[in-house]
C-alpha cells in the first residue's frame, strides 16, 4: 500500500496556505509532517481524508479498497478528541468502533493499552485532557485501519504516555501500516521520515519529502 | 450493530442523562400551555376553540427548543469531522440524529399532548385527533429544523438564527395541522383533508430534510 501526493496545493479563507507538496509513504514507514503555526500541517492532514478540498494536485493510495476513498480508510486523530462527556469510558468507544464499522471487538484490549481500563465506566467529562486524549487513541486501536493520520498525537500526554504512543505507531508500522503525523514536538518514531511545509509555502516551490 | 443504529443510540442516550435536552422541550410545552389560560381567562368556549392552534403552536416551539445544539454539539467536540468522512452515507447518519431527536423530543410532546389538553378544555374526540395530528406533523418540524440546524452549525449563538430560518418554513405543516385537528372538532370540512396534505408534508420533509442538511454540513466543513 501506497498513499501518494501530488503536487498538493491549499486555499482556506481566499489565502494560499501552501502550494507545490508532494510526497509518498509506503506500509511501514511513516512522515511527520512540521511547518510553524498556519504553516498547513492539519490542512493537509485534513485534505487527506477529504475534510478540506484540494485547490490542486492529486492524492492516491495505491493497494487500498478501489470502492472506498482515502478518508473510509483511514483513522483521523484531530485537535479534538470526539468524546461525549456524558457518555462513559467504553460507550464513547463502543459508539466510535460500532460508526467505524468494527464488529466483535474485544474493547478491554484496547483500553488497557490506553491505561483506561480502570475507568471504563466513568463519564468522559471527569477524564483530564491526557486520559481524553489516550481514549481517542484507543479508538485507532478498536478498529483496524492502515491509514493512520495523527495531528498533534502527543498533546497533553505524560512522558510515559508518549513512549506508549510511540510503542503503539511503532506496531502499527510493522504491521504494514502508515502514519502521516503533524507534530512540533519529538515523536517517538524510528526512521520517519520529515515534510517541512515551511520550505513549501512560496507557491511555486517544489520539495520532495527528504530522509 | 451497524454505524446507523449506533448514531441512533448514541444520540438518544445523550439525550436522556444529565445535561440532555429530552426533557426540558416536553417542560417548555407544559409551561407555554398552561400559561394560555391565564393570559385569556377562563372563558371555556374559546379555550376549546383555539386549544389545538395554541398547542401546536407550542409543539413547534418545543420541537425547535434543542434542535440547535444537534450537530453543533458535534462540530464542536470533533465528533462531526470523523461523521462526514465515515462509511455510511452521510444523508442517512443526519436522518438517524433527526430521528432520535424526534423520539426524545418530538414522541414526549405527543404523549403529553391530550393530558395537557385538559387545560384547554379539550374533549376525548378533539384530543385523540390533535394526537394524531401531533404524531404526523412534528417529525415534518424536526426534519426541516435539521437544514437549519445544519447551516447554523458554525455559529455561535446559532439558535437565534435557526428559528429564523425554520419558523417560516414550518408554516404549511402549522397551518394543515391545526386545519386537521380543528376539522375533526368543529368541522364542516372532513378531517382526511388536512390529514393527508399533513401526511405529505411529512414525507417530503423526511426527504429534503436529510439531504439539504448532509449538503449544508458538507459546504460548511470547508
Amino acid at each position: 500500500m501506497r498513499l501518494s501526493a501530488t503536487d498538493l496545493a491549499c486555499r482556506r479563507g481566499g489565502r494560499d496556505v501552501f502550494a507545490g507538496v508532494s510526497f509518498s509513504v509506503a506500509s511501514g514507514e511513516s512522515l511527520t509532517i512540521r511547518g510553524r503555526n498556519g504553516a498547513g500541517k492539519s490542512s493537509l492532514l485534513r485534505m487527506v481524508v477529504g475534510l478540506v478540498r484540494l485547490a490542486g494536485g492529486r492524492l492516491l493510495l495505491e493497494g487500498g479498497d478501489p470502492e472506498l476513498t482515502i478518508g473510509e480508510q483511514a483513522h483521523y486523530l484531530g485537535h479534538l478528541d470526539a468524546l461525549k462527556p456524558s457518555l462513559s469510558v467504553e460507550e464513547n468507544l463502543r459508539f466510535w468502533s460500532a460508526f467505524l464499522g468494527a464488529t466483535d471487538v474485544d474493547f478491554n484490549e484496547p483500553l488497557r493499552a490506553a491505561g483506561l481500563d480502570v475507568l471504563s465506566d466513568l463519564p468522559a467529562a471527569y477524564l483530564s485532557a491526557g486520559q481524553r486524549r489516550r481514549l481517542s487513541i484507543a479508538r485507532l486501536l478498536a478498529v483496524k485501519r492502515p491509514l493512520w493520520l495523527l495531528d498533534e498525537p502527543t498533546s497533553a500526554l505524560d512522558a510515559a504516555a508518549q513512549m506508549r504512543l510511540g510503542e503503539i505507531m511503532q506496531s502499527h508500522l510493522a504491521g504494514g501500516g502508515i502514519i502521516l503525523a503533524a507534530t512540533h514536538g519529538p515523536l517517538q518514531l524510528d526512521g520517519a521520515r520529515e515534510l517541512n511545509l515551511d520550505s513549501v509555502s512560496a507557491p511555486t516551490a517544489v520539495m520532495e519529502a527528504s530522509a | 450493530m451497524t454505524p446507523i443504529t449506533a448514531i441512533l443510540v448514541r444520540d438518544m442516550r445523550i439525550a436522556v442523562r444529565v445535561g440532555g435536552g429530552a426533557l426540558m422541550g416536553v417542560l417548555f410545552f407544559l409551561v407555554v400551555v398552561t400559561l394560555i389560560p391565564f393570559a385569556l381567562g377562563p372563558d371555556l368556549a374559546l379555550l376549546k376553540r383555539i386549544g389545538p392552534a395554541i398547542l401546536w403552536l407550542a409543539a413547534l416551539l418545543a420541537s425547535l427548543l434543542a434542535l440547535d445544539r444537534l450537530f453543533a454539539a458535534d462540530h464542536d467536540d470533533g465528533s462531526l469531522d470523523l461523521l462526514l468522512m465515515g462509511r455510511a452515507p452521510l444523508e442517512i447518519v443526519v436522518a438517524a440524529k433527526g430521528l432520535a431527536h424526534w423520539l426524545t423530543t418530538g414522541l414526549p410532546l405527543v404523549i403529553a399532548a391530550p393530558l395537557i389538553g385538559l387545560f384547554l378544555n379539550l374533549d376525548a374526540p378533539a384530543a385523540g385527533a390533535l394526537v394524531l395530528t401531533l404524531l404526523v406533523g412534528t417529525p415534518a418540524l424536526t426534519f426541516i429544523g435539521l437544514i437549519g440546524a445544519a447551516i447554523a452549525v458554525t455559529l455561535r449563538r446559532g439558535g437565534l438564527l435557526l428559528a429564523v430560518l425554520v419558523l417560516p418554513l414550518t408554516v404549511p405543516v402549522l397551518i394543515f395541522g391545526v386545519a386537521a385537528a380543528n376539522a375533526a372538532v368543529v368541522g364542516p370540512i372532513p378531517f382526511g383533508t388536512p390529514f393527508t396534505i399533513l401526511c405529505a408534508l411529512t414525507l417530503a420533509s423526511l426527504v429534503v430534510g436529510p439531504f439539504a442538511a448532509a449538503a449544508a454540513l458538507r459546504q460548511e466543513m470547508e
